[in-house]
């Protein structure tokens, strides 16, 4: 049975993204709402460096010697840009992006220089090769297993266990960091502890995706989410499920159109926010513009019930209380003027007497509530 | 040096070294508006999202159309920013989250449209790949006077809106008491960034494109205060860095343009950032030793002051070993600044033998006006 999985090229490549996927989804969560999402775009480049630094040392290429080796190199470029950000001679966000280009530059050129013949080539560095995972296997019960799914296996495994032991510090570090070193839960360790797994799963992730697809899986799944849920674990686990059906479905259409594994997948994280941005049931754009509608209507509607209570009584009321005035008077267009009417009409304000609009007792009462204020 | 004069004279390589110099001086002049609006990773984010614009104008030109190519790189730069603004605007999410999700997803669709660009249009043999990194050998002629023309258009911009930019870039609150659109004044220098995206494509290509943008400019402040010279020494940079990685990179076989480029401009930076005056790094530590010796010396004098005021001599012989011993480190460094300065003088102060230091004429007075000062309310 465990040996039919693994013999099974497209459940490998699945298999490796869902795994990619969940790590993002954990870590990502976090990382979005620290506002420390183009940090992952740092780091996941600057493993290019570490990777080819650790090859050129010990000849490996994957395993966890080069987790942690090029892990390291991550984390070294957040504290070199944390380090130049605060000296004042150059902003943070110039500082990211000083420091990551130049390594990652410099990774590129070495590859260039000594690793041509390796699989590492130039192209990989980006896109990674996800349908190749299967080839670099090892034994295990009985089964031959992806050494990529092995170390990603673990690096999920790593990455769960830091997020469930340390929720609460997470939790209380992005949203009271004040209150967090206060209570001695030093949320700048848990930040860097944060930063650290970030790198050290690049790296396990680099082989199938690249260094820059990873970015898509960290950041985009808890984007999505956030724009669903106000619930931290919710977005968690709902950043979990963009990931995976993401993975799914760009497999399926990747295959489908024969184009890039990895990067159907990471498209497909992209689909999904935009879905999200427009549809999302309280914050999507859809929403935002219904509620601007409503918002509207009852502010137009509250200017109908005005106008009617401030004539209602004098000589002009039958003039002023026909469709034609509000037209005239309050100069709003056609349409404008009968949605606001029936707006009225459904919310028991007003209510039809020949060919004028009166005001029922409930929007007399609004109307001395508005006037009256 | 032999090797360099033929190198020189190759017309290959004049078109490389002129295209890296365009690049140069157009990625300077708005890298500093992109710094100094803290705009730095926006760069970063239109780099990538122009790769689907270059495979979606291959693919619309069927062929490599440089022409067709740069629009859609054009095009999908300026679609990323748009998307970036309507996510900050619209939604909850912070800009970094933003900058990342256009990033990534833009990139990835770039990657889907080249690979499938790959499979069906020959864009192996078209190239399409140096985009990811440049390769500046593949540079024609004929493509100087795109790259030069976008250039001078981003130009013409930047001087003929020379005094709205400035006032958008330090204080776009007043600028837009002062009536300026500053909405649009922004998009422009957004959109101007894409433009800078496609000049440098066959360059350094998309994902090294934004050190060109940054570190010429991050260079370049570090050795002026005003936007003018920061511009013009930022074009400088950009320029020299571009010519010396390109020629780097044409005598050394198969090393990719862009890196090299981007290391030469990163190294400018480091030499920037170490030893501009008044503001590198050696500066502020030579400046922050000074302080601290003439701290200690000051302190030094302090205490042989006081201890003459308890004496009632303000010529009191101070013995060294006390000093040292009072200030928990060795003083005598100080006490010989001091002396260099006319504020102390050793003494002797028999039957002791050990060496005494007492306030010159000059140092009681200067013992005194630091107490004045320090008294005062």
């Amino acid at each position: 049975m465990i040996a039919a999985v693994f013999d099974s090229i497209p459940a490998m490549i699945v298999l490796t993204g869902v795994l990619v996927g969940l790590s993002g989804a954990l870590l990502g969560s976090f990382l979005v709402l620290r506002g420390s999402a183009m940090l992952t775009d740092a780091i996941s480049h600057s493993i290019v460096l570490g990777i080819i630094l650790v090859w050129l040392a010990t000849s490996q290429l994957s395993g966890p010697v080069q987790v942690v080796g090029a892990g390291l190199a991550g984390l070294a470029t957040v504290i070199l840009s944390e380090v130049l950000g605060r000296s004042r001679l150059v902003r943070m966000d110039a500082a990211i992006g000083l420091v990551f280009p130049a390594m990652f530059a410099l990774g590129v050129l070495l590859i260039s220089l000594y690793a041509r013949d390796v699989h590492i080539d130039v192209e990989t560095v980006l896109l990674g090769e996800i349908g190749f995972v299967w080839l670099h296997t090892v034994p295990l019960w009985g089964a031959e297993v992806p050494v990529t799914v092995l170390t990603l296996s673990a690096m999920l495994a790593i990455n769960l266990a830091f997020v469930l032991a340390l929720w609460k510090e997470l939790k209380l570090s992005i949203f009271d960091p004040g209150l967090a070193a206060a209570l001695g839960l030093a949320p700048v360790a848990v930040g860097y502890g944060l930063l650290a797994l970030t790198s050290a799963t690049a790296v396990a992730a680099f082989d199938a995706v690249g260094a820059v697809l990873f970015i898509a899986f960290v950041i985009v799944p808890p984007a999505t989410a956030f724009l669903l849920t106000r619930r931290l674990a919710v977005m968690v686990v709902l950043a979990a499920a963009v990931a995976v059906v993401s993975v799914l479905s760009g497999y399926q259409l990747a295959r489908l159109w024969d184009v890039s594994i990895a990067g159907m997948m990471a498209t497909m994280t992209g689909v999904f926010f935009a879905a999200a941005l427009v549809a999302a049931p309280a914050d999507g754009l859809l929403a935002q513009a219904l509620r601007r509608r409503t918002q509207r209507l009852d502010a137009d509607c509250a200017a109908l019930v005005a106008h009617l209570a401030t004539h209602a009584g004098t000589p002009a009321m039958a003039e002023e209380s026909t469709m034609r005035a509000l037209v005239d008077h309050l100069r709003w267009p056609d349409a404008r003027a009968r949605a606001v009417v029936l707006r009225g009409l459904d919310r028991g304000l007003i209510r039809r007497d020949g060919s004028g609009l009166v005001l029922s007792p409930k929007g007399d009462a609004m109307a001395r509530a508005l006037l009256a204020g | 040096m032999s090797g360099l004069l033929p190198l020189l004279q190759s017309g290959i390589v004049q078109t490389v070294a002129l295209g890296a110099a365009i690049l140069g001086v157009v990625g300077g002049v708005l890298g500093v508006f992109a710094v100094l609006r803290r705009q730095s990773l926006m760069g970063d984010a239109l780099s990538h999202a122009a790769l689907p614009g270059v495979c979606l104008g291959f693919l619309v030109a069927g062929a490599r159309d440089l022409g067709a190519i740069l629009t859609g790189a054009f095009l999908s730069g300026a679609l990323a920013a748009l998307t970036v603004m309507l996510i900050v605007r619209r939604t909850r999410l912070k800009t970094d989250a933003a900058l990342g999700i256009v990033l990534s997803v833009y990139f990835a669709v770039g990657v889907v449209l080249l690979t499938h660009a790959q499979a069906t249009g020959g864009a192996a043999q078209a190239g399409l790949a140096t985009f990811l990194f440049g390769q500046a050998a593949a540079i024609l002629r004929g493509d100087l006077w795109i790259m030069g023309g976008v250039t001078a258009l981003a130009l013409t911009l930047v001087v003929g809106l020379w005094k709205e930019f400035k006032l958008v870039a330090f204080d776009p609150d007043f600028a837009r008491a002062l009536g300026l659109p500053v909405l649009a004044l922004e998009a422009a220098l957004t959109v101007m960034v894409a433009m800078a995206i496609v000049v440098g494509l066959q360059m350094v290509g998309v994902v090294l494109m934004v050190a060109m943008l940054i570190a010429p400019a991050a260079a370049a402040r570090q050795w002026t205060r005003s936007l003018g010279g920061m511009v013009v020494l930022s074009a400088v940079f950009g320029a020299g860095a571009g010519v010396t990685g390109a020629l780097i990179s044409a005598t050394g076989r198969g090393l990719p343009t862009g890196p090299v480029v981007v290391l030469v401009a990163s190294a400018v930076v480091a030499v920037s950032l170490a030893l501009a005056p008044g503001r590198g790094a050696v500066w502020q530590a030579v400046a922050a030793r000074t302080q601290r010796r003439t701290l200690a010396a000051r302190r030094v004098m302090m205490t042989i002051h006081d201890l003459g005021a308890a004496h009632g001599d303000p010529a009191y012989p101070a013995e060294g070993g006390m000093l040292d011993a009072f200030h928990g480190t060795a003083t005598r460094p100080a006490l010989r600044r001091l002396e260099a300065r006319g504020l102390v003088r050793p003494v002797t102060h028999p039957p002791e033998d050990s060496p005494h230091w007492a306030l010159t004429e000059r140092g009681q007075a200067a013992a005194r006006a630091v107490r004045d000062d320090a008294g005062a309310p």
